[in-house]
Parts: C-alpha cells; sequence; structure tokens
C-alpha cells in the first residue's frame, strides 16, 4: 500500500500550506501559481483543506514559540511519507530575525524538510520547480 | 445553548495567523474573542540592533503585502527626526510606488473576497490582471514584491523614461478591468445580497475603536492621512477621498474598488509631472531626537516612531500596523450575524491574502468545526441566493 | 481646515493641567510632558472633547525610568498631539485608558507583557503576543533583557485550545 500512495504523491501531489510567522508573501507567491499565470492544477497539483489530506506540506515563514507546538501538530497530522518543502529564505537559516527573542527556528532542529526553496520570496517558476525537485527525489 | 466555533491559527481568512473564538447561539454569533501572536517576530527589538540603513529591508518584511508601506512610514519618521528634505524627483517615485502598491493590495483583496462567496471566477480574474503590476515591480526594481525603493533621504532607484510607457499602459489595462470588476460587483444582485448590511460598524464603534483606512472609510468615518498630513506628492496632485456611510460589507468593497480609480489618477498625474534631478538627499548622521512617520497604507495608516540617540542605531523604534488597530473591531462587527456570514465579516478588515485552506481541526464536545465548513456555509448561502434570483 | 497645530487647544491644556509642559517639533507634530497622575484626564480631554484618535502608544525604556508616550492624532489638521510621561521602574503603574477607549486594550496588554508596566483599571491585563511558555516576569524591551533568556525551555507538544 505503501506503493500506491506513493504513485499518488508523485502523479499528484497534495499540497497542504502552512504559514509558521511569515510575511506573507511566500504565501502569496504559492497562491499566484494557482492562478492563470502558472496554473499549477494542470499539473495535478492541488492545495487541500486539511493536512490529513496532504501528501506534502508548503512551510513558509520563520518558527515562532507561539506557532512551533502548531506546526508540530499540523506535521503529526499528516499521513506519512509526507514530504516537507520550506517555502523561502526564513526557513533556511532565520533569515534577518535570527536576533530576536521569540524566534525558535531554524526548521531542521525540529521537523525534517526535504527541499529548501531559498528566495526572498522565491519566484513562481522557484516555487514549481523546487516542487518537481522534491517529487524527483521519491 | 452556547458554542464554541473556533477558527484559526491556520486559516484562510487573515493575512496572518490569528486565533478566533466564535461564541454562538444556534446559529447567530454572540460573542468573539481573539488570540493573536502567531505572527510575532519582535521587530522593534531587532531594529534596535540594526543600523537605519539596514532597518528598510527589515521593517519591509513585516508584510509582504504591504512591503513598501513600511519602509515608507520609517523613512518618513527618520527625516522628520533628522528634518530631512527630500528631493522632489525622490518624492514623486515614492508616491508612485505607494500607489501601485495600493491598486494590487486592493485587487488581492477584491479577489478573496470573491472566493469568500463562492466566486472563484473573480478571484482568478482579479489576479490575472495582477500579474502585470508585478511585472512592472520587477521592471524597476528588481523583484516582484519587497521592492526595496524607500531609502532616508529619497528613493533608491530612479524610474527610467522608457519605463513611463509601460506603467502607462498597465494602467488603462487596470481602468479598463476594474470597470469591468465594479460593474460585475455592483449589478450582481447576489452579491448585494450577500454583502448588504451585513457586518455593519457604526461611526461611534469605528471611532471608539480607532479604525483605519477602507474600513474607517466605509463607515463614514473620513480619514486619510495622504490628505490630513499631506507627504512627498499627495498635495500636489488632485484626487479625491472615498467615504461611504453604511458602514457594512458592501460599502467597504465600494470603497476599495474606486479608490483604485483614484490611483490610477494619481500615478497618472505623477508620471506626468515627473521633476527631473537627484532622487536622493545626502545624509550624514541622524541627530539625537525623535521622529513620526505616518504613511496611508492599503490597509490604513501605519505608524512609525523613532528616537535616535545620535549613535547609528535607533535607541526605540515603534511600530503599529493598520490591521492592529481594525483586528479588535472585528468583535462588534461580527455580532448578530449568523455564522455563514461571520467568515465574510472577518475578512472584510482586510484578508489581504489567503485561499489555501490552513486550517487546524478543533474539537468542540462532539461537533467539529473547521475553517473549510465555514467557507462551505458561506457558499452554500451563496448558492442559495443565486437560486433564488435564479442566476 | 489650516494643517499645523491648534493653538488654542494647547492654551487649553496649559490653562488646565499647569504642570504639563509643551514643546513643539514640527508644525505637525507636539509633545506635551505631563505627569502621570495627569494623564487619564488629559488623554480624555483629547479623546472626548478635541475628537482626537488614540494611534498608538510607545513604551520606552529609558536609564532613569520607563516613558511612555501616547500619539493622539487630531485627523482634521493631521497633528499628532503626543503625551508623555515617565514613570519610575521600582514602581511602574499607570491609570489605564481602556475604560473609556477600546482601542487602547490591545495596546496596554502589547506593553505590559513587552516592558512591564502596569495598567491599573485594564480589564484584562493578560500577555498578547507573546507565547503561553513565555515566562511573566521576562519583559523583551527592557535594558536588562538579556540574549542568554533566549535559551528557555520549549513546549513540543503543546495540545492548547
Amino acid at each position: 500500500m505503501a506503493n500506491a500512495k506513493l504513485w499518488g504523491l508523485k502523479k499528484s501531489p497534495w499540497v497542504f500550506h502552512v504559514a509558521a510567522a511569515s510575511c506573507n508573501n511566500c504565501d502569496i507567491e504559492i497562491l499566484d501559481v494557482l492562478t492563470p499565470r502558472w496554473d499549477v492544477e494542470r499539473f495535478g497539483i492541488v492545495l487541500v483543506g486539511s493536512p490529513r489530506h496532504a501528501d506534502a506540506l508548503l512551510i513558509t515563514g520563520v518558527l515562532n514559540r507561539k506557532s512551533l507546538p502548531r506546526v508540530l501538530r499540523v506535521y503529526e497530522q499528516t499521513s506519512k511519507p509526507c514530504l516537507v518543502i520550506g517555502v523561502g529564505t526564513c526557513t533556511c537559516d532565520n533569515h534577518m530575525f535570527a536576533p530576536s527573542y521569540n524566534v525558535v527556528g531554524p526548521y531542521d532542529k525540529h521537523i525534517p524538510v526535504d527541499v529548501y526553496i531559498p528566495g526572498c520570496p522565491p519566484k513562481p517558476e522557484a516555487i514549481i520547480s523546487g516542487v518537481v525537485k522534491a517529487l524527483k527525489r521519491l | 445553548m452556547k458554542r464554541i466555533v473556533p477558527i484559526g491559527p491556520y486559516h484562510p481568512l487573515q493575512e496572518e495567523p490569528e486565533f478566533f473564538k466564535l461564541i454562538v447561539e444556534g446559529e447567530k454569533v454572540v460573542d468573539l474573542e481573539i488570540n493573536i501572536g502567531y505572527n510575532h517576530r519582535g521587530h522593534e527589538f531587532i531594529a534596535q540592533k540594526m543600523t537605519y540603513d539596514q532597518i528598510p529591508f527589515l521593517v519591509e518584511r513585516i508584510c509582504g503585502i504591504c512591503s513598501d508601506s513600511h519602509p515608507y512610514a520609517y523613512v518618513m519618521a527618520v527625516e522628520d527626526a533628522a528634518r530631512i528634505e527630500v528631493p522632489p524627483r525622490g518624492q514623486y517615485i515614492r508616491t508612485i510606488i505607494g500607489e501601485l502598491e495600493r491598486i494590487h493590495s486592493h485587487y488581492l483583496w477584491v479577489g478573496l473576497a470573491g472566493h469568500f462567496i463562492g466566486y472563484n471566477t473573480v478571484w482568478m480574474w482579479v489576479w490575472r490582471y495582477r500579474e502585470p503590476l508585478l511585472d512592472i515591480f520587477e521592471l524597476i526594481m528588481g523583484n516582484r514584491n519587497h521592492y526595496a525603493i524607500n531609502k532616508v533621504g529619497g528613493a533608491r532607484r530612479d524610474i527610467l523614461p522608457e519605463h513611463y510607457e509601460k506603467i502607462e499602459k498597465y494602467l488603462d489595462l487596470v481602468e479598463e478591468k476594474t470597470t469591468m470588476f465594479t460593474k460585475a460587483v455592483l449589478d450582481d444582485p447576489v452579491i448585494h445580497a450577500r454583502l448588504e448590511n451585513v457586518g455593519i460598524l457604526s461611526k461611534e464603534d469605528a471611532i471608539a475603536y480607532g479604525v483605519l483606512g477602507p474600513t474607517a472609510r466605509g463607515s463614514g468615518y473620513a480619514i486619510d492621512v495622504r490628505k490630513d498630513d499631506p507627504y512627498d506628492a499627495y498635495d500636489k496632485v488632485d484626487w479625491d477621498m472615498i467615504v461611504f456611510e453604511e458602514g457594512d460589507i458592501f460599502a467597504k468593497a465600494k470603497v476599495r474598488l474606486l479608490e483604485c480609480y483614484e490611483s490610477i489618477k494619481i500615478v497618472r498625474q505623477c508620471l506626468r509631472d515627473m521633476p527631473d534631478g537627484p532622487i536622493e538627499a545626502r545624509v550624514d548622521e541622524i541627530p539625537p531626537g525623535e521622529g513620526i512617520g505616518r504613511h496611508e497604507a492599503p490597509r490604513g495608516e501605519v505608524f512609525h516612531y523613532v528616537r535616535s540617540d545620535g549613535s547609528n542605531m535607533p535607541a526605540r523604534h515603534k511600530i503599529r500596523a493598520p490591521s492592529y488597530m481594525n483586528i479588535p473591531s472585528n468583535v462588534v462587527a461580527v455580532k448578530g450575524y449568523s455564522i455563514a456570514d461571520a467568515a465574510l465579516v472577518l475578512a472584510a478588515v482586510d484578508p489581504c491574502y489567503c485561499c489555501t485552506e490552513r486550517t487546524v481541526v478543533f474539537e468542540d464536545g462532539k461537533k467539529k468545526f473547521t475553517g473549510n465548513d465555514l467557507l462551505r456555509l458561506s457558499r452554500q448561502k451563496t448558492e442559495k441566493l443565486r437560486r433564488r434570483y435564479g442566476r | 481646515m489650516k494643517k499645523e497645530y491648534s493653538q488654542e487647544i494647547l492654551d487649553e491644556i496649559g490653562a488646565k493641567f499647569p504642570h504639563a509642559s509643551v514643546k513643539i517639533h514640527a508644525p505637525r507634530r507636539t509633545y506635551i510632558n505631563i505627569p502621570r497622575d495627569e494623564v487619564y484626564d488629559l488623554a480624555k480631554f483629547l479623546f472626548a472633547e478635541k475628537e482626537c484618535r488614540l494611534s498608538i502608544t510607545t513604551g520606552t525604556d529609558k536609564r532613569d525610568g520607563i516613558e511612555i508616550l501616547y500619539h493622539f492624532s487630531h485627523d482634521p489638521s493631521g497633528t499628532y498631539y503626543n503625551i508623555k510621561t515617565l514613570v519610575p521602574k521600582d514602581d511602574p503603574k499607570v491609570r489605564s485608558l481602556a475604560d473609556f477607549l477600546p482601542a487602547a486594550n490591545w495596546i496596554e496588554r502589547e506593553i505590559h507583557e513587552l516592558l512591564g508596566v502596569d495598567f491599573t483599571g485594564h480589564p484584562n491585563l493578560v500577555p498578547l503576543l507573546t507565547a503561553e511558555t513565555w515566562p511573566a516576569d521576562l519583559h523583551p524591551l527592557r535594558r536588562d533583557y538579556a540574549d542568554e533568556h533566549k535559551e528557555f525551555k520549549i513546549e513540543k507538544t503543546g495540545r492548547d485550545q
């Protein structure tokens, strides 16, 4: 059955979008790839409303003390195997928020991330290519 | 019997992760509790460890949608403290970018509002016509968002004369499409039925809660920093403030749609009258003192306060975003309406971005409610109305 | 209306509040220094009689105490009237404005948690921004806050609400 899930994941990944403590810009760009100019639904990439339906998590923003337990809970709820894709420079290295008292990142201290997409914000093309790279790893 | 419907913290309606507890009796909302902080990154703390020239890059990352507004207010605060005069060309460039950003932000909101009431076509269309604007930003400043155009003392980049034509071409397109959207919204009986007389915020409440921007102007509270405290090029161009008295969601939508026309007007005049000369003033040092900068962001007044002690870093930097004042007013705006309307009322302040159902399922007794359910309820109501009007 | 500060308002403040001292920084930026026990009345006067809007309140940790700055905006003239008061660090208390001004509710909660100022009479003085696990006596915008406080234990599975 694991292979069936993998097969579905490769053919049509359903993604769930989590914003930890982001500035919205990566989130807008993620929504942008759904709108007519990029329209990733033609590749079978669909945003879903519940982490339980998701094959992949798109995470944006730095982790802060209040959002960390919630992000972990979302990760626990996903069915495994689940790809975790960090969108934006904030997910890679806390970006310019590292001196803050409320930031607890980077992500790899807390959850396993498969692919990081750097950029502030990454261009829609970069997001699509990041998802493709994540799928190729499987 | 009272029930609690939790919304969030990961929910499509709000620009930041926020947690709302709707307290309902049957279908009716009787109270609301708001819990924020999921997005708190401590900008004010970090700003005290950065130099004056670095901070614009920090504050534009407060919010990706008003990524021009925060640096704009910040540089004006420093210019107020140090009494710096900005050269006219720099002023005009900053005004143009500020207004183009307003169009992009209002388009975003219109699309999202359409998404909430189940008109996904509106979402797709509006976002499609937002794209050429992002191309212009990329052309001028090299990035689709986070423009970094503001600098203490002026503008960081010049708008080249060969770019004027492209901007004007886009303005023609956006004017045509805004007319299309405005007509589509104003003529549709379903949208009327969904938005009119829903989520009313009275003028008294608007004043008491100190709400700002389109939320205030939709309630007949005529405040706009660009008129009240004119800065840069805003007193050199001709434009009108849009105010409606009703206070419902429809009035707020009208304010935002009609403001797009005013922004187009302002940008056209700025491009026509653009003076020549330097784009930035030389800044040597920031003397001890304090300064206040305010800019009318798409969602209302952005306020920055900077206190300098003569060093190269601010001693204190206070930031106030408009949503900070607008969101508490939801407590009065949402009371007495049905759950199906609640999603829309909470979004009327300016959801600013959304669409991904970023929800966590919470349990209350046996009843499960998610953001999806709210969206579904909202869409079912639209469907019902649509059938009633035979559309 | 003329786009600058109104001398009448400042005169009236001077007559009603003899301890107030006014400093004009720019035509549309004025600062009013006042002892902390008169802040409430002055704020009420500006809000109720002069139709000023409370924009925000800034708290600053200065060496000799905590300075609280209420930024009141008079919109028809575009002027900021800033009420400035100093509260001592060993007794950081000031009267809350939240009973007549709902806008002050969140603002005072934020200053309470980030700077540790007590607003007496506030209906619900609980933390607004920081996490549930954040210690109540740690105020990040205070001068004595040091970076070593950053590494305290993070609750990994907070199943809350």
